[in-house]
């Protein structure tokens, strides 16, 4: 491609095959810039309707109160305001910090815990690799059931296994205070392998010289980590953390739908939750989009920050 | 360079002497075999909830809440009842046809965007590529209520249509594509143009045949993300029909919440397909993810 346009930069030789050269470039560069807007067409008409629109529509919706179907008034910052005022947006609000303060540092910690243990070769690390990702490539309706049937109180097997040993095990998801750590032991069960796997191939990146040379040094696992491994693997924990944040935050709906349904007293209802709820539940759209808005912009805070404190994810001072 | 750097400014290190290596060997074999036991350990409390499913759906009423590990008397019953008293075989049908279609046809569009995005040049590029990445930051449920309008209001809602279509677009695809085709070297394609190919012509001829294994990898992706789907079918369709297979469980559960060996089969045979396409492409798998990861 390069070469085509640079022949376009020469000067055209004033020889016969002059005209055709200069007209060649002009009209291929409008055939190549209309082809491209038609490959690109269908992606950029789907993509407006699905991604694009939905997005603003949802900014603009939280103005609005909608009604059952077609019925849009609008309300000005009422939606803002009810929000202020709801005990429960705000208990929702207040569970869904928790949460993300301990699965972002917990999957955090687990993926990458996972990755150093499973980074050497011994016998089975390829098949240890695979069980532990494998829970990922589970449905999160199946990953429900299943734990729904394991935590089952006092007959499901986690109940029976304790009850063998003497201890009387709480009600997993039936127990207010229990149910959301309980949410958050699954979550970081299923993805840690996903982490892990990211954070593998960042480690894969690594250089061995600078190991090398690090055990040249007599620097212990420690030194070793702290000196090596953690400044080089700064990249991948900051995709990391954008990505577990996003994650965390918006997905995850699938099992709380299925596994506990927001409650029990809603001690599982996270904003995520509480935004399905609203408008699939109570049909109230408008309500639903101005809390969504809400954490759409928590996200870009958090993402910005992240930004800000790595400049963008380069940790300049690396180089 | 820092290892230049390290390498340059230390002495060459003395071999180390036989019993020193020796100790070495002995102590990494220590850390291997440590090693292979807390991995394994892990792996195993990782793995067993999947395998308790696994077993506990050959389990008769009376056994599927004991801790025997294996069967005392197996049994296929729950299956059939799975199948039989409710449509599951037309769930599954639903899910594959569904997953099928958006594989089949995200993989050609994004791919076309993507060939557009990498080897051709054209006014706004980078603006619209920005565009498209910038919509990966957009992630489903929160779009959830907006994106259930709109497909209401094209009178999509409780279709194949309704579910497939919004399931096509995503800029992962197209952004994983663009970063494969821009590895690809251009004189292919200067050669097809001098032959006086057309675009759409090179990217059937040269560019198609190309992204077969990343195609592969990404196909794996979006059929696992497809199959495994349950908020989009739950809010887009009411219809029986329609109904895909993890609606088809997660009902299936609300209506036999204590009969956990036929809940348990459901389960299973729903997530059988996605344990068979990751047996076959584990690897593939692994790759997408990591670099989707990383680039």
């Amino acid at each position: 491609m390069t070469g085509t346009i640079g022949t376009a930069d020469a000067p055209a030789p004033s020889t016969s095959h002059g005209e055709r050269r200069q007209n060649n470039p002009n009209t291929r560069a409008r055939r190549e810039r209309r082809a491209a807007y038609l490959f690109l067409a269908p992606n950029l008409i789907g993509l407006t309707t699905f991604v694009a629109i939905p997005m603003l529509m949802s900014i603009v919706l939280a103005f609005f109160s909608v009604d059952g179907f077609g019925g849009y008034t609008f309300v000005g910052t009422a939606n803002f305001e009810r929000m202020v005022n709801d005990p429960l947006f705000l208990s929702s609000l207040g569970r869904t910090l928790i949460y993300l303060f301990v699965l972002v540092p917990g999957l955090f910690v687990s993926g990458l815990g996972l990755a150093l243990l499973v980074r050497s070769q011994f016998p089975l690390v390829g098949l240890f690799r695979t069980a532990l990702f494998a829970p990922n490539v589970i449905s999160l309706v199946v990953i429900a059931l299943i734990w729904k049937f394991l935590l089952t109180d006092d007959v499901g097997f986690v109940a029976k296994i304790l009850g063998r040993v003497g201890i009387t095990p709480p009600s997993w998801l039936g127990d207010p205070s229990y149910a959301l750590a309980t949410v958050m032991v699954i979550t970081i069960w299923f993805s840690m392998g996903y982490y892990m796997l990211i954070f593998l191939a960042g480690l894969q990146d690594i250089p061995r010289e600078y190991y090398e040379v690090a055990s040249i040094d007599g620097a212990g696992p420690w030194a070793t980590f702290r000196n090596v491994t953690w400044p080089l693997l700064k990249p991948t924990s900051f995709f990391i953390l954008l990505t577990s944040t996003i994650a965390v935050m918006t997905g995850g709906l699938e099992m709380l739908v299925v596994l506990t349904n927001g409650g029990p007293a809603n001690s599982t209802t996270l904003v995520i939750y509480y935004v399905y709820q609203q408008a699939f539940v109570y049909g109230e759209f408008g309500y639903a989009s101005a809390i969504a808005s809400i954490m759409v912009l928590i996200l870009l805070a958090w993402s910005a920050l992240l930004f800000a404190l790595t400049r963008g994810g380069r940790f300049t001072h690396a180089d | 360079m820092p290892t230049d750097t390290a390498a340059g400014t230390r002495s060459t290190p003395t071999p180390p002497a036989a019993p020193r290596r020796r100790l070495i060997r002995r102590r990494s074999h220590r850390k291997k075999t440590a090693l292979f036991t807390v991995v394994g350990i892990i792996s195993i409390v990782t793995i067993f909830p999947v395998f308790w499913m696994f077993t506990s759906s050959f389990k008769g009423a009376d056994e599927v809440l004991s801790t025997n590990i294996i069967p005392n008397d197996p049994t296929l019953s729950n299956f059939d009842y799975v199948f039989t008293s409710v449509p599951f075989a037309r769930y599954m049908f639903n899910s594959f046809v569904v997953s099928a279609t958006v594989t089949v046809i995200a993989l050609f569009f994004h791919s076309m965007a993507a060939y557009a995005l990498a080897r051709l040049r054209f006014r706004g590029r980078d603006t619209i590529f920005i565009a498209i990445f910038s919509t990966l930051l957009v992630t489903a449920p929160v779009v959830l209520v907006p994106l259930f309008l709109v497909v209401h209001r094209l009178g999509l809602l409780n279709s194949y249509a309704g579910l497939i279509i919004p399931a096509i677009f995503s800029a992962f695809g197209i952004f994983l594509l663009r970063q494969f085709y821009l590895s690809i070297p251009a004189e292919l394609e200067e050669a097809a143009i001098l032959d006086g190919c057309g675009y759409w012509m090179i990217y059937r001829k040269i560019i198609l045949p190309m992204s077969r294994s990343i195609f592969a990898a990404l196909a794996v992706l979006f059929f696992l993300a497809n199959w495994n789907s349950f908020l989009w079918p739950l809010v887009a369709t009411t219809d029986q029909d329609l109904q895909v297979v993890q609606l088809g469980i997660a009902s299936f559960q609300d209506q036999h919440s204590a009969d956990w060996n036929y809940v348990l089969a459901a389960a299973l045979v729903a997530a059988i397909p996605t344990l068979i396409v990751f047996a076959f492409f584990q690897r593939r798998i692994v790759e997408s993810v990591k670099t989707s990861g990383l680039k």
